[in-house]
């Protein structure tokens, strides 16, 4: 039983159609539902066409270099379905899983199923997370989530607040001040990286170098890596840059990361200038990674990368706001890009840790017969990626094999 | 680790990471002053118990601090003012977590000297002007670090140890305060 056909759930399908061990997907929606309905009109896939990788799969198209809309994801992903004719039953959302004496018991709203063994491939981002004090704004400004928001015309005219520096962030701030809307950035930790080095795409060089392939194993602090907020990335047809100097250009304002609101205040934190150290810092040493890879490339390897390059740090605004009065007027709109945790709730197994992540070794879940796909890190670091799956789904599909066999 | 570099014992710190992990209750600590006024603006502090790993603890004795303001102030002068021990405060835990990550890192300290600035304007206090605020309007700290490392890796120390101190999140974030009258 694999539960969602993303191109997770879809890729553990492939591989257990390879190995003849008979399964169905279910899925909640439609093949890529998330993709489809989750997702706001501009996004772009973070990765170059060339890197969308399906077991069996490549990008076939005239521009490699380019970013998937939405609805090339889903077709994408659709196609896959049909060329690996996935047993999808689409519309199928499940509702509670136990464990049997011999597998596991899957309760769904068209009916009960009994399985050996099972796949979540439910994604890693079923419900934006919004820090509690959001119950404090004052109701004049309008809050939204990241599943709400489709484009700046769904938001009221006048100043928006956006909270997080991630790629969802960074896009939405962007976006909404070229829609005329001033916009303010509340910025906590964040992973800065340039969208091109050195002549390439920056995901081209954590391809290449071998950082995406570093295995779970292997990190020093996988907890952390599994926590790591998205990239400051946007796949555009310029393939520019959307750091935080970018959004300083446009026009953005810069304030630390939200703490607290105090009688209707809202109160940032004033550590905002090493929140930029940081980011800083650790975008040179990936670089001087990619370099020192580089360096170890025969000459020809390389002929076609440009020189080393190393970017202006980010700046430090002249002074920043520790206090915002939410019943101004001057922020008519609050967007949450905070983040985004995975939805257990139908999970009626205690494999759930107490920040609400799912406890599994590599993919392997600390239930017997019980797996997952699709998860930040789960067995490397591009494991979230598109092109990241196959490698986890050969895995944990091999490992689900041996569990079958009985010699697990 | 067996030898140590900067004298800080970062295996035990490790450790405490790992086992309070699976015991949040026990992280739990409460830190204790009890000040008594002298007179004039003169009080006097004295710090030496404190809770933390499920039992009451205590400092090996009693330490005593003098709070006063200066001369210009028309004061006495008996100690440093109340908001100096807040940048005290923040050079030692700063100080503290330098050590800690370069001991982490295997990174040799030679000196790390620091000078820290709070940019002050009375007026809130003196309430000469209700918008000024009565607090610093900005520190500056400025360290001078001499270390078997690269400039980007004492960099890199600075601003891990301001991610992991708590003195610092203490002055840049809000903290609830209840003050009250037993």
């Amino acid at each position: 039983m694999v539960i969602g056909a993303g191109h997770a759930g879809l890729a553990a399908s492939h591989f257990l159609s390879a190995r003849s061990i008979d399964h169905v997907v279910l899925e909640r929606g439609e093949v890529a539902n998330s993709w489809r309905r989750e997702r706001w009109d501009s996004l772009r896939l973070l990765t170059p066409n060339w890197q969308s990788r399906l077991p069996g799969q490549r990008y076939e198209g005239p521009d490699p270099d380019g970013y998937m809309t939405m609805g090339e994801v889903t077709q994408f992903i659709g196609r896959f379905a049909a060329a690996s004719r996935a047993p999808v039953r689409t519309g199928t959302t499940v509702t509670s899983l136990r464990r049997t004496d011999d597998g596991y018991h899957v309760t769904t709203d068209q009916g009960d199923v009994g399985c050996r063994a099972v796949v979540i491939a439910s994604g890693a981002c079923n419900r934006p997370a919004v820090p509690p004090f959001a119950a404090a704004v004052p109701g004049s400004v309008e809050q939204l989530t990241p599943f709400d928001y489709r484009d700046p015309a769904k938001l009221p005219d006048g100043g928006v607040l956006v909270v997080g520096a991630s790629a969802t962030g960074v896009q939405l701030a962007a976006e909404l001040q070229r829609s005329g809307r001033p916009v303010t950035l509340s910025v906590g930790e964040h992973v800065r990286l340039p969208r091109t080095y050195r002549g390439r795409d920056v995901l081209w060089w954590m391809d290449a170098s071998g950082v995406w392939d570093q295995r779970y194993d292997e990190l020093d602090d996988l907890t952390r890596a599994r926590r790591l907020p998205s990239p400051q990335l946007v796949g555009t047809p310029e393939r520019a840059t959307l750091d935080l100097n970018a959004l300083t250009a446009m026009g953005v304002e810069l304030i630390g990361r939200w703490a607290a609101v105090r009688d209707g205040r809202a109160l940032f934190s004033g550590g905002l200038r090493n929140m930029f150290s940081l980011a800083d810092l650790k975008m040179r040493r990936l670089l001087d990674t990619f370099d020192d890879w580089a360096r170890e490339q025969g000459p020809g390897d390389m002929a076609e990368v440009g020189p080393a390059e190393r970017f202006a740090p980010t700046g430090v605004p002249a002074s920043t706001r520790l206090q915002i009065d939410l019943a101004s007027g001057e922020f008519r709109a609050i967007v949450w890009a905070t983040g985004f945790r995975p939805d257990y709730r139908w999970l009626d197994v205690p494999v759930v840790d107490a920040k609400g992540q799912l406890r599994h070794e590599g993919g392997a879940v600390a239930s017997p017969g019980l797996y997952a796909l699709g998860l930040p890190v789960l067995r490397r670091r591009k494991s979230s990626f598109i092109c990241g799956i196959e490698d986890d789904a050969r895995e944990v599909i091999d490992h689900l094999t041996r569990h079958l066999a009985g010699g697990l | 680790m067996t030898t140590s570099t900067n004298g800080v014992n970062v295996q035990a710190l490790l450790d405490a990471r790992e086992a309070l992990k699976g015991a949040p209750e026990a992280a739990q600590f409460t830190w204790r002053a009890s000040a008594k006024w002298q007179s004039g603006v003169h009080s006097q502090i004295k710090v030496q118990s404190f809770f933390g790993l499920g039992a009451e603890q205590s400092h090996k004795e009693e330490w005593s601090f003098e709070a006063d303001h200066p001369e210009v102030f028309a004061a006495e002068d008996n100690g440093i003012t109340p908001i100096e021990y807040l940048i005290v405060g923040l050079a030692s835990c700063l100080t503290g977590g330098i050590a800690s990550v370069a001991e982490n890192r295997g990174i040799k300290l030679h000196s790390v000297e620091s000078v820290v600035e709070g940019g002050h304007d009375i007026r809130g206090i003196l309430g000469a002007d209700s918008d000024v605020r009565n607090g610093y309007n900005d520190i500056k700290v400025t360290f001078h670090i001499d270390a078997d490392a690269s400039r980007e890796d004492i960099e890199a120390l600075v601003a891990q140890s301001q991610k992991r101190s708590a003195v610092y999140d203490a002055l840049t974030n809000p903290t609830n305060v209840i003050v009250e009258v037993a």
